[in-house]
């Protein structure tokens, strides 16, 4: 005790040396703090602010963006500031979701990093009284061509698998994109999807002075401790034997603290619980003392400790995984520890609600530490960065892009297959055990993946999309696509889009060019949620996304559910029946920016992205998800990465079909098959159906062209105005589409 | 017919298991917690998958130790039906109701989707409403499905018929001769890696593994002269 007591640095060293800033806390900032306390900080205290006032609790950037999200709708139950936001869908059910980001960590120890991630999110969604149905995740990496990329990609698919696996929530869906600007900095999106009967929603707060607090969980270590925090000079040499660990996570103890905590809410005795997640025991305590209005003193002898001699300062500060914090009324203690031990866990009481506004913490009989938690938790300043309009777009807003036409577009087809981007995701999602819950209706590898609720005729439709090279090209315009491109998955699969959950990953917000892009896809996401009515009940911003080349590409990753009315609706992209009709809704105009063509075969990304018209969007949708519904729909794919060619390649793929299809277009046949233009979908439909489908798309006025016919012959085979182009077989095109990531990973 | 289902820290197949019984038998089903110490009402045992006691040491290692695998163990030798799913196949294994070990797989990765098994066996409560040699489809799901035994146990495994299913096609793991699922001796205990619980409705992908279910719930009907009805 008294060997940490001397390396803690004093009140005086904290001012003099101003070991603050090494918290990331700027010299206005501590003034502030400062004049909260009326008094200077000592170790401890400043420790507890510094985590609280940094970006990733308080936002205190990204708060100006998220005002411009629409957070309510008629079906919203819980917008963002929970641990989740709610959705109503009906016969007192309601669905929870949110995703997170862990790109940090995994960028140092991918499988924990990973891990971890997942394990995150599943306890926000849980310690809302929900129980996980469903999880899924974003990722984006470098090249697969380079030795660290492969390992980072081999080992966060591991740890995500890993943990989802073990726990029994199945990894239904997701996306993985490469893309050189992820090289060193890859982003690991985990989302978790939930289901919650109305009368069982909880919130994180500690209601009830005088109320006893709990601590379930494994011990606390010193894992996720802020390395910058031992690296002053005096301290070196503790500094490699104390320099924190990247948390570990423990999938079995998570399943264990789930399942007894859903046992305790069932039971109604729970007041207010709140899963321990970033900047732990601090972050969970002063937000449910905040969100009640209330106190609360924390007795940190009491904490379970993995490690010898923790100080308050190590305790407050550490990231241990798997910990949950609630309240409940004293008289129901004796049940609490029972349904706990039931299940082999200790609830050690940790604290108790107060009604004088305070942090306090207790250390070894003495007060150590003592904050208004509303300063902790509201008063955090928030900065209205500069934002300047970056060079690179200015100049690719003017480029009028002019390609020597491609003429081996068979060629050109199995090059975008093969591109790890496009490429079949089995070797990833194969890891993950996606029918656990023995729920999963669409699996991994359609437009989005649908699960079952037992009991009903319902189903939920969800999807994670952002494709970055768009939001880099023109963030605003990237904003709309990725939102638009999320409700098209949802609908594609037979479901309406009720709400999205967002995570932004961005570089540094402090260049001007960089905020620029975060502000820009803000705007573009909000205009497009207004329009679909898919409100934002909740995310996640990760900043600072950066390598030694510069800042990722703006990645505002789009977490979109959707609600299947009956399970008769339910859609995928695989092509049915020989003779079935082939449509293309939509219009394909010369838009190669940002492609995946682009890419592949220029070996650029320049230009402007695709446009996109969201009333457009809108009627394509609301057309599109009526159609499946009267049963006029035998499968459906949103055209994405690849376009017309893709899309069709994958339909047959999937269905194990062939297509003959003619495509009439005052386009270059190179650029008609792959354009990536937006609000276009692939509907095929039986013979029967076809005469009532084309009624009811020209009466709704969205453009359409009939291009051809599913067939038997297992070759896919494509002429533009009546000139043959492609010519291949099923059989090759899957070949080169599996096998490519495989292969770059042997 | 009452059946049980286990329910041990860290199992995650247990709901599975439960609703693939209500569904594809409507007999009586219920969990039974890994500490119980009489399994005396139960007609057939489920051990489900999932990853008891965190896969730690070994799979089903510790399992095996539960209060309530003694029980399994009487329950075996008293002819009941004894079936492990995935991890309970391997603390089948671990208890040594059945012969054998399980190893990683030898693609070293974890495998979920879709596989073909051929039906070995079907003079047994679990299988007998499947024709020999019929091929069916029931996904696998596991890290550790590598099933291996030595060449005297194997020669006894197939002169006792105890080799219930095989892979048919790709072989996920690597298992000896191919081998997806075994049972003892007497046939009353089965442990198979794939999951048939996870194939009962068709909307989820496949519903071959229903049979599996009926198949005991006949058997057990015919054993105690009940009328099918």
């Amino acid at each position: 005790m008294a060997l940490q007591s001397v390396k803690e640095p004093t009140v005086e060293q904290i001012v003099d040396q101003k070991i603050y800033q090494q918290f990331g806390v700027t010299d206005e900032e501590f003034k502030k703090i400062c004049g909260f306390l009326g008094r200077k900080p000592n170790y401890t205290e400043i420790g507890v602010f510094s985590v609280m006032w940094s970006e990733h609790c308080s936002y205190k950037t990204s708060k100006p963006i998220l005002r411009k999200f629409p957070t309510t709708g008629e079906r919203v139950l819980m917008g963002p500031g929970e641990g989740a936001g709610i959705v109503d869908i009906g016969d007192n059910q309601a669905v929870v979701f949110k995703i997170e980001s862990h790109n940090h960590p995994s960028a140092v120890e991918p499988y924990q990093g990973a891990a971890t991630g997942v394990g995150g999110i599943i306890r926000d969604i849980f310690s809302m009284g929900a129980r996980p149905i469903a999880l899924l995740n974003s990722l984006r990496f470098g090249s697969l061509n380079n030795d660290r990329v492969k390992y980072l990609f081999e080992h966060v698919v591991e740890g995500i698998a890993g943990y989802g696996n073990c726990i029994g929530i199945p990894t239904v869906g997701g996306e993985v994109m490469f893309d050189d600007s992820y090289e060193g900095n890859p982003l690991v999106n985990a989302m978790c999807v939930g289901l919650i009967d109305h009368d069982q929603i909880q919130k994180g707060v500690a209601e009830g002075v005088g109320n006893p607090v709990f601590y379930v969980g494994p011990a606390t270590g010193r894992d996720g401790i802020h390395g910058a925090t031992f690296s002053s000079e005096e301290l070196t040499e503790e500094t490699q034997a104390k320099r924190s660990a990247v948390q570990v996570g423990d999938p079995f103890m998570e399943k264990l603290v789930m399942e007894a905590c859903l046992e305790l809410i069932d039971s109604g005795i729970v007041l207010g619980i709140q899963d321990m997640g970033a900047a732990g025991l601090t972050c969970s305590s002063s937000e449910m003392a905040s969100k009640a209005g209330n106190g609360m003193e924390l007795y940190l002898d009491q904490v379970p400790q993995r490690e010898e001699g923790m100080t308050a300062y190590e305790m407050m500060l550490s990231e241990s995984q798997e910990r949950m914090l609630f309240v409940i009324k004293p008289e129901h203690e004796e049940q609490a520890v029972e349904i706990f031990k039931r299940w082999g866990l200790d609830c050690p009481k940790v604290g108790k609600v107060t009604n004088d506004g305070s942090l306090k913490l207790f250390h070894q009989g003495e007060l150590v530490a003592d904050m208004p938690v509303t300063a902790l938790v509201d008063e955090c300043p928030v900065y209205n960065k500069p934002s300047r309009v970056p060079a690179y777009y200015e100049s690719n807003q003017k480029l009028e892009l002019s390609y020597d036409e491609v003429k081996d577009l068979n060629q050109a087809l199995k090059d975008v297959l093969a591109s790890p981007t496009v490429a079949s995701k089995e070797w990833v999602y194969n890891q993950y055990d996606y029918m656990v819950r023995t729920s999963t209706a669409v699996q991994p590898g359609s437009d989005a993946a649908v699960v079952t609720i037992r009991g009903t005729r319902k189903a939920l439709a969800m999807t994670t999309d952002c494709n970055s090279r768009f939001v880099y090209l023109d963030p605003e315009v990237g904003g709309k696509i990725a939102t638009s491109e999320a409700a098209r998955n949802i609908v594609c699969s037979g479901a309406e889009p009720l709400a999205i959950t967002d995570n932004l990953n961005f570089g540094n917000p402090d260049k001007p060019e960089i905020f620029w892009q975060l502000d820009q896809s803000a705007e573009g996401i909000a205009e497009a949620c207004n329009v679909l009515n898919t409100p934002v009940i909740g995310g996640n911003v990760s900043l600072y996304n950066e390598n030694n080349k510069g800042a990722i590409n703006p990645t505002p990753v789009i977490g979109m559910v959707g609600l299947v009315h009956d399970v008769d609706h339910i859609t995928t992209q695989a092509f049915k029946n020989d003779g079935d009709i082939v449509f293309l809704l939509g219009d394909t105009k010369d838009e190669l920016g940002g492609s995946e063509f682009q890419t592949i075969i220029q070996g650029k990304t320049e230009g402007k992205p695709p446009v996109i018209d969201l009333e457009k969007e809108k009627l394509l949708l609301d057309t599109v998800l009526q159609a499946i519904q009267k049963g006029l729909v035998a499968s459906a794919h949103d055209l994405s990465e690849g376009g017309l060619a893709v899309a069709l390649a994958e339909s047959c793929i999937s269905g194990e079909k062939g297509a003959e299809i003619n495509f009439k277009s005052d386009l270059r046949p190179d650029i008609a098959l792959f354009s990536e233009s937006q609000s276009r979908i692939l509907l095929s439909t039986s013979p029967e159906q076809a005469e009532k489908l084309e009624k009811w798309l020209s009466e709704q006025a969205v453009p359409y062209q009939k291009i051809g016919n599913v067939t038997n012959n297992s070759d896919l085979q494509i002429y533009v105005n009546d000139q043959q182009v492609i010519q291949s077989s099923v059989e090759q095109l899957e070949k080169v589409w599996k096998d490519a990531i495989p292969c770059l990973m042997k | 017919m009452n059946f049980a289902v286990l329910v041990f820290p860290g199992s995650n197949c247990d709901i599975d298991c439960y609703k693939a019984v209500e569904d594809t038998t409507g007999q009586s089903v219920e969990y039974v917690w890994h500490t119980a110490t009489d399994l005396s009402k139960y007609d057939c045992i489920i051990l489900p998958g999932g990853f008891s006691y965190g896969d730690y040491l070994r799979s089903g290692a510790i399992s095996r130790f539960a209060p309530v695998m003694n029980e399994v163990v009487k329950a075996a030798e008293q002819g009941k039906f004894i079936i492990g799913i995935c991890n309970g196949f391997q603390i089948l294994l671990e208890s040594g109701l059945l012969p054998g070990a399980m190893r990683r797989n030898d693609t070293v990765k974890f495998r979920c989707h879709q596989s073909d098994l051929k039906v070995q066996n079907n003079k047994n409560p679990f299988t007998h409403e499947y024709k020999i040699g019929e091929v069916i489809d029931i996904p696998i799901a596991h890290m550790e499905g590598n099933y291996y035994c030595d060449e005297t146990t194997l020669v006894s495994l197939k002169e006792n018929n105890q080799i219930i299913f095989t892979y048919e096609g790709e072989n996920p793991n690597g298992s000896v001769e191919n081998i997806a699922g075994i049972c003892n001796k007497k046939g009353n205990v089965l442990g198979m890696m794939p999951h048939p619980e996870r194939a009962v409705h068709e909307l989820l992908g496949s519903a071959d593994g229903k049979k599996m279910f009926t198949s005991v719930l006949s058997a057990w009907r015919e054993k105690n002269g009940v009328a099918i009805g």
